[in-house]
């Protein structure tokens, strides 16, 4: 099954485990050493990963680069791993936001440094994990992991208010989870124990069942997006964490959530998928409109970012319970986009955080005269944040409103308004900070280094290259997300609520 | 089709250059870079133009730009009459305002980012005209919009600059709101973006109604209702008109090229764009004219008692705009065009006057402090005398030809609202008149009334301002020489070459019907001027008695109709405040957060009524959370 010779995803998962075994060997006074290992191991385990993207085949819904070995053969429980369209883009970027979070946190993490570098190596491993694991019970392994090295990155490394941001995230996703488990483990009897995804997929569950189920799968993953009302966590922990842990916060670990819907709920449950669209639907518009509307009212620069990804993620899961095929790639597409876009407005955020140590807009001001080369790369940014043609913003979000609108007219007008209000907060927020008079606060503040200009370089070229030519990444998905809807439409079923309405003319 | 990929990457490129280099290397020397690409896109232009006129269009795809599914759509070219039409309109009066550029922002410290953007503004305008498909003219569209919040908040440092920057966006993403989701609709209702198959197919539309948001209405009129909210906000039409005039705080070449001549245009080129779409709605037609009437009088008569120099031609220029559309509306779409494209030789040449001036009077905006300036500066007085000859319709220059027909399809066409929207057009005339030459006579005749160190400081421009005012001034004049009405003698050659993308509308009348229309227009225009010299060229006040006899009015107008105030008060402030106290004070400060914190705090009791042994937080409510798992689970295998 795997072309390249070599198990690449049990390498990626394992080779950051081994590098941080590495720098636990190390001396505490050996901090450049430290560092400079975290950043070797994170560009290695970025460049392995590439041939993911080169070696991609296109064309299938099967699962790639698979490896499968016995476990624990008493319980059917076996180490297996694989991709596909809708996983694959998401190990991508979890490799190369570790380098960034590496290079970011390189002057500002002045305090054990190297259970830092630790945390966010272990982290790396975890997340690619959830990414590529096939079995439940390595799934659930490594989403559980996932949250330890987090809980310490915001609860060590944090803020002032550190400790309770902690564990608010730590309570909100664990509450979450064991629901999950507890559908994971009546799954695996009613199934004849099995933890294999792929076995449980194939197979059909009574209605009754689907619906307890889809709403234990839903506790763990809309904590984890966050979808409205269970979003008060993310604030906190936004605003707490280090640059570093903000970081993989929005680009990757609140993805796990919009990526347990798409790679269990809907193909698991799919009936209940499509009786529960409307609610899902729902949450999504009030999402969308409830956490831009906040944003509005923000006065930490932090937190105000945090909310706005309330807001796009509820675009995110709109997209996905379109249940379409516009609505379910522009939802995978804006995944990736607001990791990317978020993701770097948080490292924004840190390099003058570094600077000021403050995250007060109204400590800002006139940025624009003072760094203008920073200030160019937060536009670039907050166009793409707000969603400008020419950006990945607009490509993921049109495709979800187009989604959303085709599913229910009233789902795509009013998640068109929260496009209203988000260039609304994020102009706002830009003049706050860099237009106007310069305040005093910041007058002679240093312009960014080689070092910061290196890690935000590759989101600009993501950007734009997922806005010019998004046809590179949608290729990925196509056959994953058409074999999705071919489960969710199988014979026999009814149609998707969406689908119908397409087409109403149709021009030979 | 290969080399006109120039006209818009030309400019493109001159950004790139621009904006990474021209702070460290190429600083003073970056309007050369802007001017060279921008005047070789004129020139690519100039020669797709000359392909059309003989009959030559192109329409090709570049590559495939969003494939999801059904849905597919390319980023490509269309060149035919309309586009061409544009180009011209575009590279001309961009080069020109380039080099006028040059001088007017001499020693800016912001120079290269200018040019920088200046250069972005055209590719994007460029993108928008030659699109082949709905959603790369969204891109354009959103595109301009950018540039356009870039340079009006270009001195940023101003408050009221980066205010009317994030407005001027703000506004427009309200109309974009309806536009997005009319391409949407359009998407769902032919399957395609491309415009060659849509516009083949819409007689397909005929009678469909659809369900929108619990209405049945019919197809045609949403999608072109729709499509028209995106064109009320970019072409600043009631009731998004409000962020033109502020968008003045912007740099006046800014003024000259983006609010005048060609972007806030884009809303009228592209309801001509989709013409055959507007055309199956009479309800939606009728809404365009009638929108394009009530605009153009509504500010013009604004435009009557301003005294900033500026916000006087931006008012005209949505009074102009409105005109536009009013003649889109009663399906004179050649007409429209016509007048786009006259009014931007001669709006262009105002907004640059205005500069002229303002570089005189040291950055001076109120026509008030002004007076007698035309012996300072002749070539400013005498091009600005044109233009606004031009605009008030004086037979022979430009607009006296674009402004009549018109007037005459409005009124001898079928439109069920065309005499009235004939008969406001007429009236806006004489007010179009009235203000511009009210302008004309407290700028450059009289005494002066600025300070002393103002009058020491009076001077004419240089050459590179008042050479591109000339040539701008030849437009004024003679653009309109191409669509000369076939009653004069002319053959209407401009609304003939639109026809096979704009169609043609007869107009039906006698000859002495038409005579009658263009006299009427003529004298409303001549006693326009005739007016304003009476009032303004004699000594005395008459202005300031007629002020204080209609104190209210003059109020109402002054304050612009206190649209400003009345979103403030109905959109804004509300929002803000809901956004403040209700949902971060109360929904999600006490509701979501008393339950999340609250339901711990229970847990946490229960389970210390349960004594238990746990000391952690954490510990304890996982052992809670285990606990009510295996109930759960219990409860799931034994349903």
């Amino acid at each position: 099954m795997n072309t390249l010779g070599y198990p690449i995803l049990s390498t990626l998962i394992f080779l950051p485990l081994l590098g941080a075994a590495v720098i636990l060997l190390m001396g505490r006074s050996q901090e450049a050493l430290v560092k400079w290992a975290a950043l070797v191991v994170s560009i290695v385990a970025f460049v392995l990963s590439i041939p993911l993207f080169t070696d991609f085949d296109r064309t299938t819904h099967l699962m790639q680069f698979t490896e499968r070995h016995e476990w624990i053969p008493s319980w059917n429980i076996t180490y297996f791993l694989g991709v596909d369209g809708i996983s694959v883009l998401f190990i991508l970027l979890s490799t190369l936001v570790t380098i960034l979070c590496v290079l970011i946190s390189w002057n500002s993490i002045k305090t054990k440094i190297k259970e830092f570098y630790i945390a966010i190596l272990i982290m790396e491993g975890a997340m690619i994990g959830v990414f590529s694991a096939l079995d439940f019970f390595l799934f659930y392994l490594f989403w559980e992991a996932m949250l330890i090295p987090m809980y310490l990155l915001i609860g060590v490394w944090g803020g002032p208010n550190r400790i309770y941001a902690a564990i608010k995230f730590f309570l909100f996703t664990l509450v979450g989870s064991v629901l999950m488990l507890v559908g994971i483990i009546v799954l695996y009897f009613y199934a004849g124990k099995t933890f294999n995804i792929l076995e449980l997929m194939n197979m059909n569950y009574p209605y009754q069942m689907q619906f307890w189920l889809f709403w234990a799968f839903f506790a763990a993953f809309a904590v984890k997006v966050p979808m409205f009302p269970v979003h008060t966590w993310l604030p906190d922990a936004h605003t707490e964490a280090p640059t570093a842990g903000s970081v993989i916060l929005a680009a990757v670990l609140i993805k796990m959530g919009a990526y347990g819907f798409l790679r269990f709920s809907i193909p698991l449950f799919p009936d209940a998928s499509k009786a529960m669209a409307v609610p899902m639907l729902t949450l999504s518009v009030v999402a969308i409109i409830y956490g831009a509307v906040v944003c509005l009212a923000q006065s930490d620069l932090k937190r105000l970012i945090a909310y706005s990804s309330v807001s796009h993620m509820g675009f995110v899961t709109l997209g996905i319970f379109a249940l379409n095929i516009q609505g379910l790639e522009g939802g995978i597409l804006q995944m990736i986009n607001h990791g990317i876009v978020t993701g770097a407005l948080f490292l924004s955020v840190g390099i003058v955080y570094d600077r000021t140590h403050s995250r007060q807009i109204s400590d800002y001001g006139g940025l624009a005269t003072v760094l203008p080369v920073y200030s160019a790369f937060f536009m670039v940014f907050t166009l793409a944040s707000i969603g400008l043609p020419g950006t990945n913003g607009f490509v993921g979000e049109f495709l979800i409103i187009l989604g959303g609108f085709a599913a229910s007219k009233w789902a795509g007008v009013l998640s068109a308004t929260g496009i209203i209000i988000g260039a609304g907060y994020m102009l706002w927020l830009y003049q706050r900070v860099f237009f106007m008079e310069t305040n005093q606060k910041i007058v002679g503040l240093q312009e960014m280094d080689m070092r910061e200009i290196i890690t935000l370089v590759p989101m600009v070229i993501l950007v734009f290259w997922i806005g010019i030519y998004p046809d590179m990444f949608l290729s990925f998905m196509h056959p994953s997300v058409e074999h999705l809807l071919k489960r969710l439409n199988a014979e026999g079923q009814e149609m998707a609520v969406a689908g119908k309405i397409m087409g109403i003319i149709k021009i030979p | 089709m290969d080399s006109y990929l120039l006209i818009p990457f030309l400019p493109l490129a001159a950004f790139f250059i621009n904006i990474i280099f021209g702070r460290t290397l190429i600083k003073d020397k970056a309007h050369w870079v802007s001017i060279l690409a921008v005047f070789g896109s004129w020139v690519v232009s100039m020669m797709a133009v000359a392909e059309v006129l003989q009959g030559k269009t192109v329409n090709a795809d570049l590559y495939t730009w969003i494939t999801s599914g059904g849905f597919k759509v390319s980023v490509g070219f269309l060149i035919d009459q309309l586009t061409s039409v544009m180009l011209v309109v575009v590279t001309t009066c961009s080069t020109l305002i380039h080099i006028y550029s040059a001088g007017y922002m001499h020693g800016d410290k912001g120079y290269y980012r200018f040019f920088s953007y200046l250069s972005l503004f055209t590719f994007s305008m460029l993108m928008l005209v030659t699109a082949n498909n709905f959603l790369q003219l969204y891109f354009g569209w959103e595109a301009v919009g950018l540039c356009s919040y870039f340079l009006i908040g270009f001195w940023y440092e101003k408050k009221s600059a980066s205010d009317a920057g994030k407005k001027a966006f703000i506004v427009n993403r309200f109309g974009d709101f309806g536009f997005g989701i009319g391409v949407i609709m359009i998407f769902l209702t032919f399957g395609t973006l491309h415009y060659i198959p849509i516009f083949g197919a819409v007689n397909g539309m005929v009678g469909q109604t659809v369900d929108f948001l619990g209405m049945q209405v019919d197809l045609p009129t949403l999608i072109a209702l729709l499509l028209f909210c995106g064109a009320v906000g970019k072409s600043a039409q009631i009731p998004l008109h409000v962020w033109l005039p502020d968008a003045m705080e912007g740099p006046t070449p800014v003024s000259a090229l983006i609010h005048a001549a060609t972007m806030v245009t884009a809303g009228v080129f592209m309801v001509a764009r989709c013409n055959p779409i507007f055309s199956l709605s009479p309800v939606a037609m009728d809404v365009v004219a009638i929108v394009g009437a009530v605009t153009a009088l509504f500010a013009a008569t604004i435009g009557l008692v301003q005294n900033d120099i500026k916000r006087i031609i931006a008012y005209s220029t949505v009074s102009q705009l409105g005109y536009m559309f009013l003649a889109c509306g009663v399906g004179a779409y050649g007409a429209g065009i016509f007048h786009l494209y006259t009014h931007a030789f001669f709006k262009a040449l105002l907004f640059l006057c205005a500069g002229s001036v303002m570089h005189a009077m040291a950055g001076e905006l109120d026509l008030q402090k002004m007076g007698g300036l035309k012996k300072y500066m002749p070539w400013t007085y005498l091009t600005m005398f044109v233009a606004s000859l031009s605009i008030a319709g004086v037979p022979g220059l430009a607009g006296f030809f674009s402004k009549d027909e018109i007037l005459w399809l409005a009124y001898s066409g079928p439109s069920p609202v065309g005499k009235l929207v004939w008969a406001i057009g007429t009236i806006v005339a004489f007010l179009t008149a009235f203000y511009s030459f009210r302008l004309i006579f407290l700028t450059f005749h009289g005494k002066f009334r600025g300070s002393h160190e103002q009058e020491h400081h009076l001077h004419e421009s240089p050459k590179v301002m008042t050479i591109p005012l000339m040539i701008l001034c030849v437009g004024a004049i003679a653009s309109g020489w191409v669509g000369i009405p076939s009653l004069l003698g002319g053959g209407a050659h401009f609304t003939e070459f639109m026809k096979p993308v704009l169609g043609h509308l007869e107009g039906h009348g006698t000859h002495a019907e038409e005579w009658m229309v263009m006299a009427i227009s003529v004298v409303a225009g001549l006693s326009g001027i005739g007016l304003a010299a009476f009032v303004y060229l004699r000594e005395g006040d008459l202005a300031a008695t007629v002020t204080q006899k209609f104190r209210f009015v003059h109020q109402v107008l002054w304050n612009k109709y206190y649209v400003d105030e009345l979103y403030d008060f109905i959109i804004v402030r509300p929002t803000i405040w809901i956004a403040k106290n209700v949902i971060v004070g109360v929904t999600d400060g006490k509701i979501i957060e008393g339950i999340v914190n609250g339901v711990p705090e229970l847990i946490g009791r229960f389970s210390l009524w349960l004594r238990s042994i746990q000391t952690g937080m954490v510990h304890q409510y996982a052992a809670v959370m285990a606990i009510g798992a295996f109930v759960v689970i219990a409860m799931v295998l034994l349903w």
